[in-house]
């Protein structure tokens, strides 16, 4: 079992209640829970610690201000605060825009169908499940892709794994998680 | 403004990189301008995200401390009010995708075209310089500009259609080449071809001429 199994509703829950009812004790156990993992993932992507403690701040303000625009039928609370956190990053970081696809709405008009949330949720438990189960090296691989700013041939230098072999081995390792997911 | 019949997508390891940030902006163009047309790869690329909120979430607490008053810091930047962001509008049905409209600066109308020889046109948009990102027009039947082939190279039909050896690209389809990759593709006949091609490799000017012009039938 992951620990995190029948968090991500409560997390929904908690964004519900920050954009309804600016209920800053919500806002601090969101805050408690992801400013910390944040600020690390802007660390490991080259941020020096005042820098990524500054933009950590900025990404959970960031949360608070666009509550309106969680959509839980489209992601669980952590996937949009990643996807901003990421978004800082880029900005910040490597100083650059970051282009997005053509709106077709993060930012529910209404509140999506309970039904479609609960499977959303769901899904993404299975998700974090299927990656907590997968071997260690392959874990390790699909996490420096994510949060250590590599590219793979990066990745190359630093575990002295041929290139082909990381990208096999991530395909591998998405190829278990696309499988676990059915 | 989705295609539904791209059979060219983008891979994964590309949309890995879209999802975790690693990559260049032009790749980073490319993809966005791809995902406005494919709902396939936009999916794709959404559970690539779910993988990076996953890993977020279960990263060890303990690693990092915040700093003491981080918490009542940030509810002071919550006090100041969000930063306001201005976007310029998009024209709806425009053969640019929204996120190539904003690099031209409006539609198809304001790009600042420049020509590279018989007949082809370019317009080099602005990204940061790791890679490059432009727009190609390729009068009917043309060939396409040599590109030279060095890194990783992507090109997406916004209009018209282009053929290789091997395969047919219409609007929304990508052709990822790399170095080891030689061929000549060719406009369709039917129509001036409109592209954006992306690539990690230094532009190389003096290839930029199309080697051979030659007219081919669709049979
Ligand atoms: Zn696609």
């Amino acid at each position: 079992m992951n620990a995190n199994d029948g968090k991500r509703m409560l997390w929904v829950d908690h964004m519900y209640r920050i954009r309804d009812d600016q209920d800053q004790q919500a806002f601090a156990e969101l805050f408690a829970h992801f400013a910390p993992r944040v600020k690390g993932f802007l660390i490991n992507s080259g941020a020096d610690g005042s820098l990524a403690e500054e933009c950590a701040q900025e990404v959970l303000a960031t949360c608070w201000h666009k509550a309106h625009m969680f959509d839980p039928a489209r992601a669980s609370v952590a996937t949009w605060i990643f996807t901003i956190a990421r978004n800082r990053k880029i900005d910040v970081l490597r100083k650059q825009r970051r282009p997005e696809p053509e709106d077709l709405g993060w930012g529910p008009e209404e509140d999506p169908d309970q039904a479609d949330v609960m499977a959303l949720q769901q899904e993404s438990e299975q998700l974090g499940r299927a990656i907590a189960e997968l071997p260690a090296n392959q874990r390790e691989l699909i996490e420096k892709a994510y949060f250590g700013d590599l590219s793979h041939s990066e990745i190359a230098e630093q575990t002295g794994l041929p290139l082909g072999t990381i990208k096999s081995r991530i395909r591998l390792a998405l190829e278990r998680l696309r499988h676990a997911m059915k | 403004m989705m295609e539904n019949n791209i059979k060219h997508h983008l891979t994964d390891d590309i949309l890995i990189g879209y999802a975790a940030g690693t990559l260049p902006e032009a790749f980073n163009l490319m993809v966005a301008a791809h995902l406005s047309l494919c709902d396939t790869c936009r999916a794709q690329a959404e559970s690539f995200d779910a993988v990076g909120g996953e890993i977020l979430d279960t990263a060890p607490a303990t690693d990092v401390m915040l700093e003491p008053g981080s918490f009542a810091a940030t509810m002071a930047l919550i006090a100041g009010g969000p930063v306001d962001e201005i976007r310029a509008p998009r024209v709806p049905d425009s053969i640019l995708p929204g996120p190539l409209q904003d690099y031209v600066g409006g539609d198809l109308a304001d790009v600042q075209w420049r020509g590279i020889g018989m007949g082809v046109k370019q317009a080099i948009l602005p990204t940061s310089r790791d890679a490059s990102a432009r727009l190609l027009f390729i009068p009917a039947g043309a060939a396409m500009p040599d590109h030279g082939h060095k890194g990783t190279e992507m090109t997406m039909v916004l209009q018209g259609a282009f053929q290789d050896e091997d395969d047919y690209f219409a609007r929304g389809d990508v052709e990822v080449a790399d170095s080891d990759m030689h061929h000549t593709p060719v406009a369709d006949i039917h129509e001036d071809c409109i592209c954006l091609a992306v690539s990690d490799a230094p532009l190389e000017f003096q290839g930029l001429l199309p080697k051979i012009v030659q007219r081919f039938a669709r049979i």
